[in-house]
């Protein structure tokens, strides 16, 4: 492949990644912080900025996640994530050994109309309009992660693999769909190798390991969206065919192969859910966080439905009229609308997972320094572990942060037009044609990148 | 390689007059007396405008809970419990947009407890939008010039 690097050509890297232990291992102990922060959540002072579930889960993980795993790293989140291991080590009846027969499971087929992550669009919503409570509540926090948990059980209790992460996981969709930007993939070598190998130990499970666990065939992997990097096909693979490589950012958006209107409707939601946020929790408007903290029940219902309003309708619908009007004018009259819908939307990606990263600096280097706080005193009842239970609210280089937004998001300004442009391509008859029919998206992705502009620099 | 580059080097330059090209002062300094009343969880005003040079004297004061001012940008914080005020004084030299936000855990909704101080000419915002004019022009022309390249 192009433009690739293999990390796993290094005999460390895959003897590592294919012994048996190794996810276990990290599981084990982000298991332990996982419970932690639900203690801390349950048990801990109400005060947010002093729990570590707050400071932990939304300040300290949130901008790992965002800013470092899923642009450099894809799906590696998931590779960690504890949340689905008690279930899959349930199905398993084991940890790290791999028990032979089969998962111990209801059996039930996962309903086709499901095999989507519109599940996972709507559970983001869900937890999204109530983003204001759950991020403030240490108690609410802990309820969320208790609710994720015992969801991934319930259905691992019903459903063979990781049903719950595929298609449930209202962080896994949005994971997935930004991991096609990664600098970070899994992929096989030779995928006729794959094709000619009858027995497809990856799927199947052998010996030395379990089936994916995440219904996924290797040998037919072109994007990041569904691979949760777990390796199991590294162990399972008989015939060395299983890489793990570097690649350019933004490698899988070419892919044609797997566009839909679920994830053009996450990239959507996300773009939107950035711009909300920055105004809603950013904002000067105290009333607007009234109305988003339940100050009433009807305020909260009017911002709900607006919020769902812009998410579903408003700028969907705007792109939809900008869809068109790139069908228009790149001469693509054989292709539906919503076909041009579906692949323009993927120009949104990077331009949201910048807006993204952009909303983290603001308050991540505003409010990183609780983290120290919270470390020596992570209940908020007056203990002092590492002795830095006192250390005073800094916030980390207010001033950089402007520059840096500024520099985020106008490279993913010009990085999406070009995208949109190269995807275009791929179906106008000529590059004057793919010219013109970027202009209505680039004028869209303008629009999106003035609003952020202006909500993080003017008044 | 040059040839591909060479169509963007006007707006490169371009690019570097609107980031670096001082702007003069249009209005007279003044001095300007605010009372910002903070509460859960926001400040009232929640905006500022002020001109550079404007010598600013805010009145700061609470009116449930102890609150903090923390200006971004200019290092200020203070803090004023009800029915205290606390001064604060000093003179707008940075252009732009700073927020100033609670410096005491005052609820849950405290990290999101932010003000506007905008600093006119806004010189960032403006830059801000040339650039990225500029950026959206520049990259079409690019495509325009080098279809190919841009598919590589």
């Amino acid at each position: 492949m192009q433009n690739r690097f293999e990390l796993t050509q290094y005999r460390w890297v895959k003897t590592m990644l294919q012994w048996r232990g190794f996810q276990p291992t990290l599981l084990l102990i982000t298991l332990f912080f996982f419970v932690f922060a639900m203690l801390t959540g349950f048990f801990g002072t109400p005060a947010g900025s002093h729990n570590f579930a707050i400071i932990f889960v939304w300040i300290v993980w949130w901008a790992l996640l965002i800013i470092v795993m899923v642009p450099f790293f894809a799906r590696l989140w998931c590779t960690v994530c504890p949340i689905p291991a008690p279930g899959e080590w349930l199905q398993r009846r084991a940890v790290i050994r791999r028990k032979p027969g089969k998962l111990h499971t209801l059996r039930r087929r996962w309903p086709r109309k499901l095999r989507n992550i519109w599940l996972q669009n709507f559970g983001f919503l869900a937890m999204a309009m109530f983003s204001t409570i759950i991020l403030t509540r240490p108690a609410v926090s802990a309820w969320v992660l208790l609710a994720m948990i015992l969801a991934a059980v319930g259905l691992s209790v019903v459903y063979e693999n990781r049903i719950f992460c595929r298609y449930v996981c209202p962080v896994g969709g949005f994971i997935g769909l930004y991991s096609l930007t990664s600098t970070l993939e899994l992929r096989v070598k030779d995928a006729q190798v794959c094709k000619d190998h009858t027995t497809k130990d990856c799927v199947t499970g052998n010996e030395n390991g379990y089936g994916c666990p995440w219904l996924v065939f290797p040998g037919k992997l072109e994007r990041n969206t569904c691979c949760g990097l777990c390796t199991a096909c590294l162990t399972t693979c008989t015939q060395d065919n299983i890489g793990i490589n570097l690649r350019p950012f933004g490698a899988d958006l070419l892919v044609e192969k797997g566009r839909s209107l679920d994830e053009a409707f996450k990239a959507l939601i996300m773009l939107a859910c950035a711009l909300l946020y920055s105004a809603v929790l950013l904002g000067p408007w105290g009333w607007v966080k009234d109305w988003a903290n339940m100050d009433t029940l009807p305020h909260w219902a009017v911002y709900a439905v607006s919020f769902i309003a812009i998410n579903l309708l408003a700028l969907p619908g705007i792109f939809w009229l900008t869809a068109a009007a790139t069908r228009k004018l790149a001469g693509l009259k054989n292709v539906s609308v919503k076909k041009v819908f579906v692949d323009v939307a993927y120009s949104l990606v990077p331009m949201g997972l910048i807006g993204w990263i952009a909303f983290s600096f603001s308050f991540v280097f505003v409010n990183g320094s609780y983290a120290l706080s919270v470390l020596s005193d992570p209940f908020g009842w007056g203990w002092n572990l590492f002795g830095t239970r006192n250390f005073p609210w800094t916030p980390f280089l207010p001033d950089v942060v402007a520059g840096l937004q500024i520099l985020l998001l106008l490279a993913g300004l010009i990085y999406s037009i070009v995208i949109v442009y190269r995807i275009i391509r791929q179906r106008a008859a000529t590059d004057a044609l793919a010219w013109r029919g970027a202009l209505p998206v680039a004028g869209f992705l303008t629009a999106v990148t003035f609003t952020f502009l202006r909500l993080y620099l003017a008044g | 390689m040059k040839r591909r580059v060479a169509p963007l080097i006007p707006f490169l330059v371009l690019a570097l007059v609107i980031a670096l090209a001082p702007v003069p002062v249009m209005a007279e300094p003044t001095t300007r007396h605010i009372t910002v009343t903070a509460s859960q969880f926001a400040y009232n005003p929640p905006v500022l405008r002020v001109n550079r040079g404007d010598r600013i004297i805010i009145t700061l004061q609470a009116a449930d809970v102890m609150h903090g001012f923390y200006l971004d940008g200019y290092g200020i914080n203070e803090q004023v419990e009800p029915g205290q005020t606390r001064r604060i004084e000093f003179v707008a030299d940075r252009t732009g947009k700073f927020r100033y936000r609670c410096s005491v855990s005052c609820g849950p909704l405290h990290p999101f407890m932010i003000g506007e101080l905008v600093v006119e000419p806004n010189l960032t915002f403006a830059r801000a939008v040339g650039l990225m004019g500029l950026a959206v022009a520049g990259t079409f022309v690019y495509l325009r010039k080098n279809p190919a390249a841009a598919l590589k």
